[in-house]
């Protein structure tokens, strides 16, 4: 049957794994930051904005990884200012985020406007290459899928790997972890809660930013508005799903883009019987039901959202 | 990180002068004390009475207005929890500062271990824990997630982080109010191992039994200040319980009681893990004062009366009928006073105004609201009667209401009710947090609604203020209610008796030896 | 340095706060605009005289101004009883959609009796939107924020499904929109041979009741007492599911009633670039009105002004028009600061 053709087809799971990409990236950096106690509704349009300037750099001349570190260094930008605004003052963290989003969302818009004035079609620049390793293309099946990944597909799989072994086996994931579940009993044992959640905050956002450059660099090889098409969202929905763990993160991660990676196959096969809408519906319904399976069953860190104020206990 | 030897002449913590205000509050005023090596030194006063605050400053959770503190004779930087870990002075904080999601050997590590190591060194500490654990005799799982343990546990957990830390000063703050019988037994003997193998001890308590039995010396804390300091061994029970409770201000004083018909009355009331088999019965025209430690189940008993919390067992009935659980409308057009424990939290809405408070809960009723309008003359005018009527300062109709102190805030609060001239009062811990004038504005108040055949129920854990105002006094331990005993006959060794844990039996007991 | 919280809040630092966020956020934008070799002054200057230098100009404006108006209240009144409402785009959407739908059975209608009908069928739809994520937060506990903005796509997409479906029509050419609304149901222009339509009152006139029900009902009040201390409004006696489902419908209808008034008054079909962002921009409105429905009028009207004026000043002057965005986002955020500093003093 067509259906589980697609299934076991190389091209899909090589699909999957570039459509997890931003995801992963995303996940991770909002993981990072509700971790450390700090909700991050910025991710949109940071990634966003770490789309455009990933693009820009390079296509200003400079090569492919200086790209990935200048969206990282501009998602730390973003990640600061949230930071000031709900670590330092205490501001409501939802609304703060979302002014985050709309101001950085515009502010790429508006750059890459001024750096790219309107044109039939927006112009390109060369991505990243898939990667060939030595020893596992030779792997049938497997090999095939994982020789057409880019190396910012790697760098995701290490990053999450990275992050599991930051939060649960060192003494500064520790402190993370404390400082978003009770940063007063944090405080009293010698951690400071406000540099460990701005500390992180500014990399959870350099990450979503790299999460955004993919679209760009890898993925696409052009900037377009809309282009994140509400992947940060998703990306939020994606943590709780996780647990708040980064090994979960990846695979909800993988999951999720196997779910988008199959319905747009299942397009060329049933577009004509189904409208492709509700193909495209399919990963933001997924992200709420995925929102509500997990609204009682996860171990929230207790200490997220709540504005932490040396002195008042 | 110097220690001093043992039996040095140097004491292990000094206290000097230590002041220290919250807005209005005086919270410590020019405390001094002293702590010896191997010395348990318990300190004892009432809720309210400045112990905590005095151990926080010494742990470096605040910082002193005045005063310094040295330990072991080095002076000790204020406002720094790091610097006071690093002297050698552990913390069990009375509510636990824990991580509930992480497990035992996390919590226990966190903090210990330079944030730059690559790798945690788990295998060493959690030996290192366990041989802790073996020295003191605090078995606890350190795999555990912390959310998993019971109270008691929860406690060795805090005591092991402490310890772990190197602390040879241990500070316990409150250690067994959340404790089984059996649970604090064992405390207490690991307490005494601990005093043996070298450490000092300071233990915040009011419970007089166990402060008795295992500390060397008490200093006694009221309103702020040192009012006493006695060995152990020299005083008893009756003594320090006088000390601890003693008040000058004059508080207004209770005629006799001409109780009416039963009003409110509770058979085999429960609440899951909190009460147990609650029996009442208050009738108009009476005070009945409900005393306890706070966390014996009086939240629990103050909700259900408010209407905000149902039971899960047993029979309330009001006026005769079936009292409306959960159902705070009716219990409004019913007549029911309600003064909740929370005085922030529930009892009013700080960003509202002082209007919108005093009538919210009868928002729905005419002449407040007609055709869905509020009408907010009538409101505002309520309000100034209030205000007028019950003396409430600090601000208008129009003021938000978190202008006002908490005495007035307070005042309002029992005001709203009281205006109504309710036939049922529900006050919970109504004079907590309150400066004396307001606590005798308010005894006056619920004497006042007593007299005008109100029946009022008092739920305090201020045992003064349960003796002078009740006619009746029930004690509350652990969620069950002792037999009512009429104020008369019941004295404060009695009374401090059964809210420090003796049993129910033993205390009513001794009650009734009274009472013939 | 250390925040303490002012005692007595003075009314002209409530006034102060917008104000000083609006001039915040225009020195900020004004780095941008000199990136583009641009004076700021001029573009400025330019995004004004484009918004109001002529009859036509400030009737756009006005236009402009309608929907906005309209979802910076929805956001007001959920955000009011901490209903994070961020779904007001897809509400507009659906009550769009709705209108479109229900327009082609009332068509014959009279204008009296089909207006008002559709206005109602359009908040309908939105109300129910909303109604998912919020049942979804009071019975499992789901945070609306993410429920809310996922459902914005889901809306879109259904709406693209819609016109490119049964609510086709088969006089475009090509470029898929939906049925017309029918004639009669159009809403009347207030300037002949512009733009402007009654919308703007009635956006205006709902300002106006959702401050009256704020501010003088029973309703209001509960709510607010919701908003701002659920658990004192518990003890007093409010049914806080329901005075929570209550308020969130009423969000979402005023929302939904954007995206009809818009079809009804400005397209007269609905095509899924409908809204250029208003769902989001009415968040922007709302924060800088302080939460306030008679400030969401002079908010929306800011706003408007930029982005009505940006448009033609990136003809004239070559500022790419994203810098109304930037400008109005910016303003939230230093709405945000500005509103701290009437709460807070600081102390060294």
């Amino acid at each position: 049957m067509e259906l589980l053709e697609i299934l076991a087809s190389a091209g899909l799971w090589a699909a999957v794994l570039r459509i997890a990409t931003p995801l992963i990236f995303g996940t991770l950096g909002a993981l990072l930051c509700e971790r450390a106690g700090v909700l991050n509704l910025g991710i949109e349009g940071i990634m966003t904005f770490g789309a455009m300037i990933g693009w820009l750099t390079v296509f200003q001349g400079a090569d492919l990884w200086t790209g990935v570190a200048a969206a990282f260094a501009a998602g730390m930008l973003f990640g600061l200012l949230h930071a000031g605004m709900t670590v330092n003052l205490g501001l409501s963290q939802h609304v703060t985020g979302l002014g985050i989003t709309l101001f950085a969302s515009s502010v790429a818009y508006y750059l890459f406007r001024l750096a790219v004035p309107v044109a039939g079609t927006p112009p390109t620049i060369e991505p990243f290459q898939p990667i060939t390793v030595p020893l596992l293309s030779s792997i049938p099946f497997l090999g095939s899928v994982l020789s057409s990944q880019t190396a910012p597909t790697w760098l995701a799989v290490l990053t999450a790997l990275a992050m599991a072994w930051l939060l649960f086996r060192t003494p500064l994931g520790l402190a993370i972890r404390m400082s978003g579940e009770n940063p007063e009993a944090a405080e009293a044992q010698g951690v400071d809660p406000v540099r460990i959640r701005i500390g992180c905050v500014m990399v959870g956002s350099g990450l979503m930013a790299v999460g955004g450059a993919f679209l760009t660099l890898s993925a696409f090889n052009s900037f377009f508005p809309t282009m994140v098409q509400g992947r940060g969202w998703v990306c939020i929905a994606l943590v709780v799903f996780a647990s708040w763990r980064p090994g979960r993160a990846l695979f909800g991660a993988l999951l999720f883009a196997l779910f988008d990676a199959y319905q747009l196959r299942l397009q060329t096969v049933l577009g004509g019987v189904v409208p492709y809408q509700l193909f495209l519906m399919v990963p933001y319904v997924l992200s709420i039901v995925a929102l509500v399976v997990m609204a009682r069953r996860a171990r929230v860190p207790q200490g997220l959202m709540k504005p932490y104020i040396k002195g008042e206990r | 990180m110097q220690r001093t030897p043992a039996g040095s002449a140097v004491p292990a913590l000094e206290l000097s002068g230590i002041t220290k205000r919250f807005g209005d509050t005086l919270a410590n005023d020019d405390i001094s004390l002293s702590l010896a090596r191997g010395e348990v030194l318990a300190l004892l006063g009432e809720n309210g009475a400045g112990k905590t605050t005095l151990m926080s400053i010494l742990f470096g959770h605040y910082t002193p207005d005045a005063g310094s503190v040295r330990v072991n004779g080095h002076a000790l930087p204020p406002g720094r929890p790091r610097a006071a870990i690093a002297a050698g002075v552990g913390m069990v904080h009375q509510h636990f500062s824990l991580a509930a999601n992480l497990s035992v050997l996390e919590n226990v590590m966190t903090g210990t271990e330079s944030l730059w190591s690559w790798r945690s060194a788990r295998a060493d500490a959690r030996r290192r824990l366990a041989d802790i654990a073996v020295r003191f005799g605090l078995q606890v799982d350190a795999d555990a997630l912390v959310a998993d343990l019971s109270v008691g546990e929860r406690q060795r957990v805090e005591i092991l982080k402490a310890l772990y830390n190197d602390a040879d000063i241990l500070i316990l703050d409150e250690p067994t109010a959340v404790l089984t019988d059996q649970e604090a037994e064992r405390l207490f003997a690991t307490l005494r191992d601990m005093r043996e193998q070298g450490l000092s001890i300071v233990f915040i308590s009011h419970k007089l039994d166990q402060v008795l039995a295992a500390a060397d010396r008490i200093t006694v804390i009221r309103g702020g200040r040192v009012v006493a300091e006695r060995r152990a061994a020299a005083t008893d029970k009756a003594e320090l319980a006088e000390l601890m409770v003693g008040r000058t201000i004059e508080r207004p004083v209770r005629a006799p009681s001409r109780p009416g018909a039963t009003v409110l009355q509770a058979r085999g009331i429960g609440i899951e893990r909190l009460l147990h088999d609650i029996d009442f019965a208050l009738r108009a025209g009476e005070l009945l004062g409900i005393i306890g430690v706070s966390g014996n189940g009086q939240s629990a008993l103050g909700q259900l009366l408010c209407g905000v919390r149902r039971a899960d067992a047993g029979t309330l009935t009001l006026f005769d009928a079936p009292f409306p659980q959960g159902d705070v409308d009716a219990l409004v057009s019913l007549g029911v006073g309600r003064v909740p424990e929370d005085r922030g939290s529930d009892g009013a809405i700080g960003d509202m105004s002082v209007w919108e408070n005093a009538i919210l809960e009868r928002a729905g009723q005419s002449p407040f609201q007609r055709g869905g309008f509020v009408q907010a003359k009538a409101a505002r005018r309520h309000a100034a009667e209030l205000i007028q009527r019950f003396d409430v300062r600090g601000g208008g109709p129009d003021h938000r209401i978190q202008l006002l102190s908490g005495g007035n805030i307070q005042k309002l609060i029992l005001g709203r009710s009281l205006h109504a001239e309710p036939r049922l009062l529900i006050a919970a811990q109504p004079t907590r947090g309150l400066d004396e004038g307001a606590i005798a504005a308010v005894h006056e108040r619920l004497l006042e609604a007593r007299a005008n055949g109100a029946a009022v129920l008092l739920i305090s854990e201020d045992l003064d203020e349960v003796m002078r105002l009740s006619d009746r006094i029930q004690a509350i331990v652990k969620g069950r209610l002792s037999d009512p005993i009429d104020t008369e006959q019941a004295d404060a060794r009695t009374l401090g008796l059964m809210i420090a844990g003796a049993s129910i039996a033993d205390a009513s007991k001794e009650g009734a030896t009274h009472a013939v | 340095m250390r925040f303490e919280r002012r005692v007595e809040r003075t009314a002209w630092l409530a006034l102060a706060a917008p104000l000083a966020a609006v001039i915040g956020a225009m020195v900020l934008s004004a780095g941008l605009i000199r990136l583009a070799g641009v004076p700021a002054l001029s573009a400025f200057g330019e995004i004004l005289s484009n918004a109001f230098g002529s009859r036509l100009a400030i009737t756009e404006t006005l236009t402009r101004a309608t929907p906005l108006m309209l979802t910076g209240l929805a956001a007001v009144v959920a955000f009011r009883a901490r209903i994070w409402n961020i779904g007001a785009e897809g509400q507009l959407y659906i009550g769009a959609l709705a209108v479109a739908a229900l327009g082609t059975t009332l068509s014959g209608w009279p204008g009296a009796i089909a207006i008002p009908t559709l206005m109602l069928g359009g908040a309908l739809a939105g109300a129910l939107l909303l109604l998912i994520p919020l049942l979804l937060r009071l019975r499992f506990g789901v945070d609306e924020v993410v429920t809310t903005l996922l459902l914005n796509f889901v809306a879109v997409l259904f709406v693209s499904l819609m016109i490119e479906g049964p609510l086709k029509d088969p006089m475009a050419f090509g470029w898929p929109q939906s049925v017309p609304v029918p004639i009669e149901a159009e809403l009347p222009k207030l300037v002949e041979r512009t733009r402007l339509h009654i919308g703007l009152l009635i956006a205006i006139v709902l300002a106006l009741i959702v401050h009256v029900v704020q501010s003088r009902t029973l309703f209001g009040l509960r709510s607010r007492a919701v908003g701002l201390n659920a658990d004192g409004a518990r003890f007093a006696g409010v049914r806080i599911g329901r005075t929570l489902i209550l308020t969130g419908c009423l969000s979402g209808a005023l929302a939904g009633l954007a995206g009809a008034i818009e079809v009804m008054g400005v397209k007269g079909y609905v095509t899924t670039d409908l809204s250029p962002g208003y769902g989001y921009s009415g968040i922007l409105v709302a924060m800088l009105a302080a939460l306030h429905p008679l400030g969401v009028v002079a908010a929306s009207l800011f706003a408007a002004t930029l982005f009505v004026g940006a448009d033609g000043m990136s003809r004239a002057v070559g500022v790419p028009t994203y810098i109304a965005d930037v400008t109005v986002a910016l303003s939230l955020l230093t709405m945000l600061v500005a509103l701290f500093f009437t709460q807070y003093r600081v102390r060294r």
